[in-house]
């Protein structure tokens, strides 16, 4: 089976609009998550959908749902998230083993509720990408050049920026590769590997790029939002 | 939920914009398979004339589309059901005039977004099932249904001595028009003329094919369609007023940008009838998806439509638009966007 997980454990702290977490802020006239959540159930390949939440907004959740969603709600659940990314992911992995079993074949696709511009076609890529190799991430060429420095003072190296990508999400894993990788973890690993691809890197599985989009933004930051509210309202030139 | 709009903003140039779908009453269509249309290449290469591209424009081309339904406000259709969409909206109801030809019927890809699109939110009533259609063939049936509507006009109003249908033109829309004169009016005898032997050798089904200047002096047709257009269609219309018998009717489809001047002399005398048929509506969609169910028309059909590679990106857009401009019939692509 495939599983959706729409990460929401966050509160917003970097944000400072509102007490409410990014991920409940209105975009156009419904949530962002809703968005994304939207998404997720117009895929038809995704058999059902994972809702990761910070413990205290888990009922504010399941309200936006009964208010927004009006197919497929008994394909989404909603989990309570734990206290990084990683521990979210294995939260949901947990629940959705408890309900439908393990197995070999079952696969996560995981997305940042944040990210309501996702498309219907690197979800589509994601779930192809997952099938065939068991882990893939969601990239777009960088477009600034990546600085590296050791010290935060003096530049130790520029990298090739044709070689250079930034992250986005969805993220996807055979959820039998991402317990065993999650497994092998020491809690030392766990503070530092906040990506849930990285886990795969530094244990030399292989993990294969899925190409995402420039307007798959995340929105973090106050900035992020305006722009996301423009996008909604106006054009891009491509 | 935010949709993507791939809208052509100038001519080879394309923007996105961001929509909010709702999940209302109406039926979200993932479109799946497309063909690029006449009309399509025109706005795409900028051969309209200017006041008409800053009043039409940005807009999202393609008006020939297929779908899976993905939600259904409407409960008309099953989840994952393959239809076809009309790009023709009737505002109006009428018994007498035909919904594309009504007053304020509006036509998506002409002022309003056609279906470049990642999800479409349309009507129930705008879909039609294509059970039983292979996808890259449900993506012709609006072209299909144009044709349909042309020959149900021309069944509903020409006189009845039909011993000879002549279509003047060898693109793809003669091709579809004569397949179904060829399969409506089993007794006549389905004439095509054109300027080009190679596209003319694809007309195999017709009972016999003319060069234009190539004509026998005895030739004479007792209906005549013309689906040239452009340049061509000044030759087209008077070759068809020298050769057709009297009271013949003249069905007009082609799309011609300048004024065509005709010989009235010739139509007063012989009594000629003329009617203008463009694109269609729901029941033509309906008829031509009877046709598209046929083995034998499929494959007829296959033989014009010309498969390019899957869209996935902005770039892959101009590509099929290329290829299209290169290719000489229908060019159909998966839409992966």
């Amino acid at each position: 089976m495939i599983f959706g997980a729409i990460l929401a454990g966050g509160v917003g702290s970097r944000m400072n609009i509102a007490d409410m977490p990014k991920q409940f802020l209105e975009l156009g006239d419904k949530p962002i998550i809703i968005h994304t959540l939207e998404k997720f159930i117009l895929c038809n390949k995704i058999d059902k959908i994972f809702i990761g939440v910070h413990p205290s907004w888990l009922f504010h959740m399941q309200d936006l749902i009964e208010k927004h969603i009006k197919v497929r709600k008994e394909d989404i659940y909603v989990v309570a998230g734990g206290a990084d990314r990683n521990s979210t992911i294995m939260n949901i992995v947990a629940d959705i083993e408890a309900k439908f079993g393990e197995a070999e074949d079952n696969y996560i696709i995981t997305h940042d509720s944040v990210r309501p511009f996702v498309t219907s076609r690197i979800l589509e890529d994601n779930i192809e990408a997952v099938i065939k190799y068991d882990a893939c991430d969601t990239v777009v060429g960088a477009i600034d050049t990546i600085v590296v420095s050791g010290d935060g003072k003096v530049i130790s190296d520029i990298p090739d920026r044709r070689k250079m990508y930034q992250g986005q999400t969805p993220q996807s894993f055979k959820i039998n590769l991402l317990k065993k990788l999650y497994g092998e973890l020491t809690e030392e690993e766990k503070e530092i590997l906040t990506d849930a691809c990285k886990m795969g890197v530094v244990r030399n599985t292989p993990v294969h790029l899925v190409e995402g989009e420039i307007s798959n933004i995340k929105i973090t930051t106050v900035s992020d939002y305006k722009i996301a509210k423009a996008m909604v309202g106006g054009n891009l030139i491509d | 939920m935010i949709n993507y709009i791939y809208q052509l903003v100038s001519p080879q140039v394309f923007s996105i914009k961001y929509d909010d779908i709702e999940f209302g009453d109406k039926v979200i269509v993932k479109p799946k398979y497309m063909a690029i249309c006449h009309a399509d290449q025109r706005y795409y290469l900028g051969q309209r004339d200017q006041a008409v591209l800053s009043k039409k424009l940005p807009m999202a081309l393609i008006h020939e589309c297929c779908g899976e339904v993905v939600y259904d406000g409407s409960n008309t259709f099953k989840n994952g059901e393959l239809v076809a969409m009309i790009p023709n909206t009737p505002t109006a109801e009428s018994d007498i005039i035909y919904e594309n030809y009504r007053k304020g019927s509006y036509f998506l890809s002409s002022g309003y977004d056609g279906f470049l699109r990642e999800y479409v939110d349309i009507s129930a009533n705008r879909l039609v099932s294509l059970e039983n259609v292979p996808s890259h063939i449900g993506a012709v049936t609006e072209f299909v249904s144009v044709g349909v509507h042309a020959v149900s006009r021309f069944a509903a109003l020409s006189h009845t001595q039909r011993e000879r249908i002549a279509v003047w033109g060898d693109g793809s829309l003669s091709f579809v028009v004569a397949s179904i004169l060829k399969n409506t009016f089993k007794d006549s005898e389905i004439v095509v003329i054109g300027r080009n032997p190679r596209k003319l050798a694809y007309f195999s089904f017709a009972d016999a094919t003319y060069l234009t200047d190539a004509l026998p002096k005895d030739f004479y047709v007792s209906h005549a369609f013309e689906c040239c257009g452009g340049e061509g269609s000044y030759y087209a219309i008077d070759d068809i007023i020298k050769y057709i018998l009297p009271q013949g009717s003249v069905m007009l489809m082609g799309v011609s940008e300048n004024k065509v001047a005709i010989n009235t002399r010739d139509i007063l005398e012989k009594g000629l009838t003329f009617v203008g048929s463009s694109r269609s509506g729901r029941e033509d969609f309906i008829n031509a998806v009877k046709y598209m169910q046929d083995k034998e028309f499929i494959n007829r059909l296959n033989l014009i439509i010309y498969e390019d590679k899957p869209v996935s990106s902005i770039e892959d857009i101009h590509r099929v638009f290329r290829t299209d401009f290169n290719t000489p019939f229908k060019t159909v692509f998966k839409w992966n966007l």
